[in-house]
């Protein structure tokens, strides 16, 4: 996949800008806004929607719509396995999906800092392109503003997501009921650990790579194969598997129940993790959602799952309980058991 | 991850439940130390499976949890005022002090940055030669190796940007402190392994010859703890009180030798103000004479008004163990780490947040 990225940016050369940095004019309408998007912009994102140059898109759809919009505001913006374009297409693309959609249009808006070298918004855009392209979906409208020095990060993109809701989908957080078994689409925290391996100042050596990806293709399968047997996908970002099941056990006043041993989480990850005293539970994952389903249809979810490459190491890692109402709960094979309790803010490394 | 899947071995582990259980036949109070055993035991359930004779007591080994409110307030005047670099390892910089975290100083503008390791300070105090850099030294015994490394790093490269704001505490003179304390009742500690692993444990065998008390080194991991749990409960039922090493594979009795001698080359031991608990003598390291020039103290002028601590917080009582996080009126109530009364709710180390972040039926099975 990783070589598949590579081959893709290689057939995206930058075009010749007649200049090397981004200024206020470019997010001013004039001219030089014109040039930025005619000279590369436009034909990079392609598509007959776009092409209209009109101030939105005209989009046509029969039913049932999903939609969602997402901000990144990420530093850095390039990390082990991704860049900050990817995540934009890939979050917003994760959110329409969960919703049991098939997500087909993007808008996508881009607030520049001033001094932001053309060729790194360049390499962004080509990533914002593969990851359409492999998620299957067009961009279909956007912006570009530009502010002035030190009032913004590099570049913060905004992407609002658009799409039809799959015909057998049922997913509904009232359709979740105790016995429901809760998937883990795949290992987890692998984002949030890449993310800080290459943090200012708390930089560490490793081969940690973001797991950013679309998961629609994933969505799409389950939903095809067990319709309103899925009660509920979550993909859980900030605020990791821990934010993501408190917030469905509170919103329900249902017990969650989970099983430490059953987590998947890759062995770097979990080693990184011992050393800087940090939980995988609360790390952010950007390629991993999380299902619940009907009971008796959980392992054959999991069959599909590990068919795919990005979740090859799904598995059932809790269920759902009439006990301990608006808690999570993990149990050790020792027996213990303990409160797995919304996390405050950002984990922080510990002294020793 | 050799060396501690085998000290999470739920069989084993669950052997060593069953040995201390036929071993116990009467309630014993045991104390382990570290704020990185407290979070173990709560994290992997340890305190809902020991028999309930046994009581543990979550000692004043958090260094979040006994960085007195002044020296924050110093880091945020530093940080805030005189524009420093301020850079802090990652728990120190939630605690509230009188006014300000750091972190709420980082928001408002200062230059807060958090690290894993002073000697990346000094990098970041040689990449800017124009401003002061500030490491918030904070911590027991296990970090004053690398905190000293650090002054006498920046010493070999000339760097007069750079300074260390210290609060270090040592453990012998707290068990001493404990033990003289007439309203603490320990039966017997579980010493911190980390801190064992730099110092050894010379110095806690005249300790429990003293005070007739077990002391037994231990480690952080599931199996760790109730092999040191097991070890002092063995102890008890004999009426012993010896110094033992469950932690050997990281600890020797003399402990590190190289790192203690870099230790006692910058730093000499003085009396050190332990926030909720009050002034331990002789147990705090502070910057030797000759190091002055680095000595953020020193070097900086402070003027600051001397702040109280919030009358709600009963911090001292729950790390002398006298109390437990949960008989606090404000704990989980007006006391949350959302907003934090006191130190110990801030930490993932201190005992009232290991207490709320963990805890399921503890205070169900210990109030009955």
């Amino acid at each position: 996949m990783k070589n598949n990225k590579s081959l893709f940016k290689l057939q995206c050369p930058a075009p010749k800008f007649d200049f090397d940095i981004i200024t206020l004019s470019h997010g001013s309408g004039g001219l030089l806004t014109n040039q930025l998007l005619e000279s590369g912009v436009f034909d990079l994102l392609k598509n007959e929607k776009l092409d209209k140059h009109h101030d939105g898109a005209m989009l046509e759809f029969n039913g049932s719509v999903a939609f969602s919009t997402d901000s990144f505001v990420i530093s850095p913006i390039v990390f082990p396995g991704g860049d900050i374009g990817e995540l934009a297409v890939n979050g917003t693309v994760n959110d329409v999906a969960m919703c049991g959609a098939i997500p087909q249009y993007l808008s996508l808006s881009f607030i520049l800092e001033e001094g932001l070298p053309i060729s790194r918004f360049w390499d962004i855009l080509v990533s914002i392109k593969y990851a359409a392209d492999k998620a299957r979906v067009i961009i279909v409208t956007g912006d570009t503003k530009v502010v002035d020095k030190g009032k913004g990060d590099k570049i913060f993109i905004n992407t609002s997501g658009l799409g039809a809701v799959h015909p057998k989908a049922a997913i509904d957080i009232d359709n979740i009921c105790a016995g429901d078994k809760i998937i883990a689409s795949n290992s987890i925290a692998t984002h949030g650990i890449a993310i800080l391996s290459v943090r200012e100042g708390l930089e560490f050596e490793s081969d940690i790579e973001s797991d950013t990806c679309n998961l629609n293709h994933l969505t799409t399968a389950l939903l095809d194969a067990f319709g309103n047997g899925i009660h509920l996908f979550r993909d859980p970002t900030r605020g990791g598997v821990a934010a993501t099941l408190n917030e469905i056990s509170k919103e329900r006043n249902l017990g969650i129940l989970l099983q430490n041993e059953n987590i998947p989480v890759e062995g770097q990850v979990k080693a990184a993790c011992e050393i800087l005293g940090l939980d995988p539970l609360y790390a952010a994952n950007e390629g991993v959602f999380m299902a619940f389903v009907a009971a008796d249809i959980a392992d054959k979810v999991v069959e599909i799952l590990h068919q795919f490459e990005e979740s090859s190491k799904a598995a059932i890692i809790g269920e759902v309980t009439e006990e301990h109402n608006g808690k999570v709960l993990i149990t050790n094979q020792m027996g213990g058991t303990r409160v797995v309790h919304i996390p405050v803010g950002e984990q922080l490394p510990r002294i020793c | 991850m050799k060396y501690l899947t085998e000290f999470r071995n739920p069989e084993l582990a669950k052997k060593v439940l069953k040995e201390i259980e036929s071993t116990i036949t009467r309630p014993w109070k045991i104390m382990e130390v570290c704020g990185g055993q407290t979070h173990s035991l709560v994290k992997n359930g340890i305190l809902t499976v020991l028999p309930k004779q046994i009581t543990m007591l979550h000692g004043p080994g958090c260094p979040v949890c006994v960085t007195p409110l002044h020296l924050i307030d110093k880091a945020v005047y530093l940080a805030l005022e005189k524009e420093v670099i301020l850079c802090s390892f990652g728990d120190m910089v939630r605690v509230p002090g009188s006014v300000k975290s750091l972190l709420e100083a980082k928001a408002a503008g200062a230059d807060v940055r958090i690290l894993y390791s002073p000697l990346e300070a000094v990098n970041i105090a040689k990449e800017n030669p124009d401003r002061e850099v500030v490491f918030f030294a904070v911590g027991f015994e296990t970090t004053g190796p690398s905190n000293a490394l650090s002054v006498l790093h920046a010493q070999k490269l000339g760097l007069t940007n750079y300074s260390i704001l210290t609060s270090h505490v040592l453990v012998p003179p707290a068990i001493s402190a404990l033990m003289e304390d007439p309203d603490a009742q320990i039966d017997a500690f579980l010493a911190a392994g980390h801190v064992c692993s730099i110092m050894g444990y010379w110095e806690y065998l005249p300790l429990a010859e003293k005070y007739k008390i077990p002391i037994v080194v231990t480690g952080f991991e599931p199996l760790d703890l109730l092999l040191g749990i097991l070890a002092a409960v063995k102890q008890l039922e004999k009426g012993q009180h010896k110094v033992e090493n469950q932690y050997a594979r990281m600890v020797r009795e003399g402990g590190n030798v190289e790192a203690q001698k870099i230790v006692n080359r910058v730093f000499e031991t003085g009396d050190q103000m332990w926030r909720g608990i009050g002034t331990i003598p002789g147990s705090g390291w502070y910057l030797k004479k000759e190091f002055t020039a680095y000595d953020a103290n020193r070097k900086f002028t402070i003027e600051l008004e001397k702040a109280n601590e919030n009358a709600e917080c009963i911090a001292g009582d729950i790390m002398k163990g006298i109390k437990k996080p949960y008989q606090c009126p404000q704990f989980g109530k007006n006391c949350t780490p959302q907003n934090p009364l006191g130190a110990p709710m801030v930490s993932s180390e201190g005992a009232c947040a290991a207490y709320y972040n963990f805890s399921t039926m503890i205070e169900e099975i210990k109030l009955t």
